[in-house]
């Protein structure tokens, strides 16, 4: 753990006198209007060139397990860094969550869901959406609020389903399914957030979902094999867990709880 | 538009392009086998050749990539050779593409030499041209609105790909990033703007491209009564 | 004449051919000039034989050899591709190319023969079938006599030893048959090439041929000489046509307004169609009885048929 906070420091001092490195990051997808800015920012403040490519977590699973050249790896969930750890394919001991999602129930429709969820117990929509939980985490966490409040089993057979959240939100903006599950990130304003007021949604009425409801959203950022002795690598990842990405995040409607980040 | 932007499309038209002609350099003979043989490999052949139709786009980019990859047959294969991995390249793209719109320039093609008949070959020979020689000046020049169908097919299946690319290519910046890959990046960042924009803009481009390839087949159909 | 001085090597076909429905069976010597038309009904093998002798048929088996060259020799290993034989084919269809004009036709073969005089040979067949004026016509533009003209042209364009045809004339309106028909007896009159006419039309037969093979399911029923055929009454019931009579005539006088000429023959003359015969020429009439009359208990010979050709 020194030895990684001693080349943190290293990097961090050494980041904008260095040559200037190029990292290539997989990034999940639902990440992608952060990570865009993120990126400007690291360029800017450490002269290190991050090449973003956006994709699925499960693509960028099956890819780097064979022989994908990328040097850090912005997962969606927490199960697979951990999983790429156990397989050798990342760097152990470098994986840390970089940002917790949080859920909200939404809808485009203003007036539709209260501010508390009530909407759950009362409401007879004929259709919720939510991500699969299957694939994805903000699915689980949402199977996970449903059976918290008791209500799963009225709710169960008017669930639709989608692949990933991107697509469970799309369900629902085109108005689909009349409510649904969704990331915060993707129905604030212009999809950033004022980190001292609670924030205006884009359109519509939403819950967000207290954080105890359901497991924490963890979305882990690990320095795969290939980065290793990638300055540029190390830097960003460090560059992550700085003041400046964590407000970005945190604007960009992800929470950073205690011990994450640090 | 972004410099990123003109790097995506410039990729695209460099994939799309580079395929079209690869597939035809190879549905070409392909065709003329299957158009020409009685062996029993025939079924099976056009069989094999229609597969990539059925798989889903990114299961097929999956099988390449496992394929192309460290631990695949060509993986090894290409790595032995000293040329590295397919995969995450341009080359790999090339490959993916090839097989994803096999289908579509094989079946045209061969369409077009089965309904030319045995006659014109057989009028050639009778005329002294030695079997090469009648299929480039008598068979191909009759084929021809079948090769120009391909081509369209081909280029046009290649720049609407997604599922392959993005498996095969990891949608990698400068590197292996298409327009369509470029333009779910886009979606997925709600940067909506630019993506309307680039997606107009392949539309156009593509417009301009297959607009004189249908018109060249135009004046070929009408050469045949 | 100087050929018959030489002895004639002829053209010698032994050939068999084994299909699911039908078996070819032949063992023919032909004369090495002239038209031998090979008749009969359709499905007796006449198109298949020609199509062997071309080279055309991989399953043929047994020998060919023309005018002493051998296209095919099974016993000495000897069997040379379509593409090798010395040969011109014209198919029933027209079938010249559709990509290319009428000049590019001719010339597609000429290039590839590489044969000494092609030009020479080129012009004298643009002359001997008339298609001077075609020369830079689409194939999609000529009629369907005009096709095959071009067609055998483009076949003779090559200076082949042998010419194939193959039912030239049945693909084109009955109609225009009459465009093409002198053409071909003039191929006959001014070439020496030797050629193998298949038909199973009488008229044709009647006007070309010199020799003459009878098939019927894929063997040869009767061969000899044309005209010996043609008034052998025994001879021509094999061939399945009526034998008729042939009776000599001479053209006497022709009509003022030059569609009719009269004929003179032993005991009457005749007013018959001109066809450009000269005066003082001899012909052959080929007279058929038509049948009864109702009230007429003999049997009167008919009009002449169209006339026969001229005797050599």
């Amino acid at each position: 753990m020194s030895k990684l906070f001693l080349s943190l420091i290293c990097a961090l001092a050494l980041g904008v006198c260095a040559h200037a490195a190029e990292v290539t990051v997989a990034v999940a997808a639902n990440f992608a209007a952060p990570m865009q800015q993120i990126a400007r920012a690291f360029a800017q403040d450490t002269g290190h060139q991050a090449v973003v490519s956006l994709g699925a977590t499960g693509s960028f699973y099956a890819q780097i397990r064979n022989g994908a050249p990328f040097h850090v790896f912005l997962s969606a969930d927490d199960e697979t860094p951990q999983r790429l750890e156990r397989e050798g394919l990342a760097v152990s001991g470098s994986r840390f969550t970089y940002a917790l999602g949080q859920l909200v129930l939404w809808s485009p429709q203003p007036g539709r869901v209260d501010d508390r969820g009530e909407v759950l117990r009362t409401g007879a929509f004929p259709r919720l959406a939510i991500a699969n939980p299957r694939l994805a985490p903000y699915g689980q966490a949402a199977m996970q609020v449903l059976d918290r409040m008791g209500v799963t089993a009225q709710w169960q057979p008017r669930l639709v389903v989608g692949e990933n959240i991107a697509q469970a939100y799309q369900f629902v903006a085109t108005g689909n399914a009349s409510l649904g599950f969704v990331a915060l990130s993707q129905v604030l304003v212009d999809g950033r957030m004022d980190v001292h007021i609670s924030g205006r949604l884009r359109e519509g009425s939403a819950w967000i979902v207290p954080p105890s409801l359901h497991e924490p959203i963890r979305q882990d950022a690990v320095l795969l094999s290939r980065g290793q002795g990638n300055p540029a690598a190390t830097a960003l990842l460090a560059y992550l867990r700085g003041d400046k990405a964590r407000a970005v995040i945190r604007a960009h409607g992800y929470s950073l709880g205690a011990g994450v980040g640090s | 538009m972004s410099a990123a932007a003109w790097s995506a499309i410039q990729l695209t038209l460099q994939l799309s392009t580079l395929t079209t002609l690869c597939l035809l350099l190879l549905a070409t003979p392909l065709a003329w086998w299957l158009s020409q043989t009685r062996s029993r490999w025939r079924a099976p052949v056009s069989a094999l050749v229609t597969l990539p139709l059925v798989l889903p786009p990114t299961v097929l980019g999956f099988y390449l990539l496992v394929i192309l990859g460290p631990e695949g047959p060509l993986g090894r294969l290409t790595e032995a050779l000293g040329w590295g991995l397919l995969s995450f390249s341009f080359p790999g793209l090339l490959l993916g593409s090839v097989i994803y719109s096999l289908p579509f320039a094989v079946q045209p093609i061969a369409r077009a030499f089965e309904s030319m008949g045995r006659r014109p070959l057989e009028v050639a020979a009778t005329l002294r041209a030695r079997p090469l020689d009648a299929f480039f000046s008598v068979t191909l020049p009759l084929a021809r609105p079948g090769l120009v169908t391909a081509a369209i097919l081909s280029f046009a299946h290649t720049v609407g790909e997604f599922g392959v690319v993005l498996m095969i290519g990891g949608n990698i910046p400068g590197r292996t990033q298409v327009v369509s890959t470029q333009i779910y990046g886009h979606v997925e960042a709600m940067e909506y703007a630019q993506a309307h924009t680039l997606a107009a803009g392949m539309l156009a481009f593509s417009f301009l491209m297959l607009l004189p390839l249908y018109l060249i087949k135009r004046r070929s159909d009408g050469v045949m009564p | 004449m100087s050929d018959r001085l030489q002895p004639d090597p002829g053209l010698h076909l032994q050939l068999s051919l084994q299909r699911a429905d039908f078996g070819l069976s032949v063992d023919l010597r032909l004369p090495g000039r002239g038209i031998t038309v090979l008749f009969g009904p359709s499905g007796s093998g006449k198109t298949t034989l020609l199509r062997c002798v071309a080279g055309l048929e991989p399953a043929a088996r047994g020998q060919v050899r023309v005018l002493g060259e051998a296209w095919q020799d099974d016993a000495a290993g000897v069997c040379l591709p379509a593409w090798r034989r010395d040969l011109g084919y014209v198919f029933q269809e027209p079938s010249l190319f559709e990509h290319l004009d009428v000049r590019r036709n001719l010339d597609f073969g000429i290039r590839r023969a590489g044969k000494p005089g092609a030009a020479q040979a080129l012009a004298e067949a643009v002359a001997l079938l008339g298609i001077g004026h075609l020369m830079d016509r689409r194939i999609g533009q000529l009629s369907g006599g005009e096709s095959q003209r071009v067609a055998i042209a483009r076949a003779l364009a090559t200076r082949p030893r042998l010419l194939l045809l193959d039912e030239p004339l049945s693909a084109i309106d009955p109609a225009r048959r009459g465009e093409v028909l002198p053409w071909l007896e003039r191929l006959r009159d001014e070439l020496h090439i030797p050629m193998l006419y298949v038909t199973h039309a009488v008229g044709e037969l009647a006007r070309l041929a010199d020799h003459l093979v009878v098939l019927e399911a894929g063997q040869v029923r009767t061969e000899g000489p044309a005209d010996a055929l043609l008034v052998d009454q025994s001879l021509a019931v094999l061939a399945g046509i009526e034998a008729g009579t042939l009776v000599s005539a001479e053209v006497a006088e022709r009509d003022a307004d030059g569609q009719r000429l009269r004929v003179q023959f032993e005991g009457g003359s005749l007013w018959l169609p001109d066809e450009g015969q000269a005066l003082g020429a001899r012909i052959w009439l080929r007279v058929l009885p038509l049948g009864r009359a109702a009230t007429d208990p003999a049997p009167r010979a008919g009009a002449a048929s169209a006339p026969a050709h001229s005797p050599r």
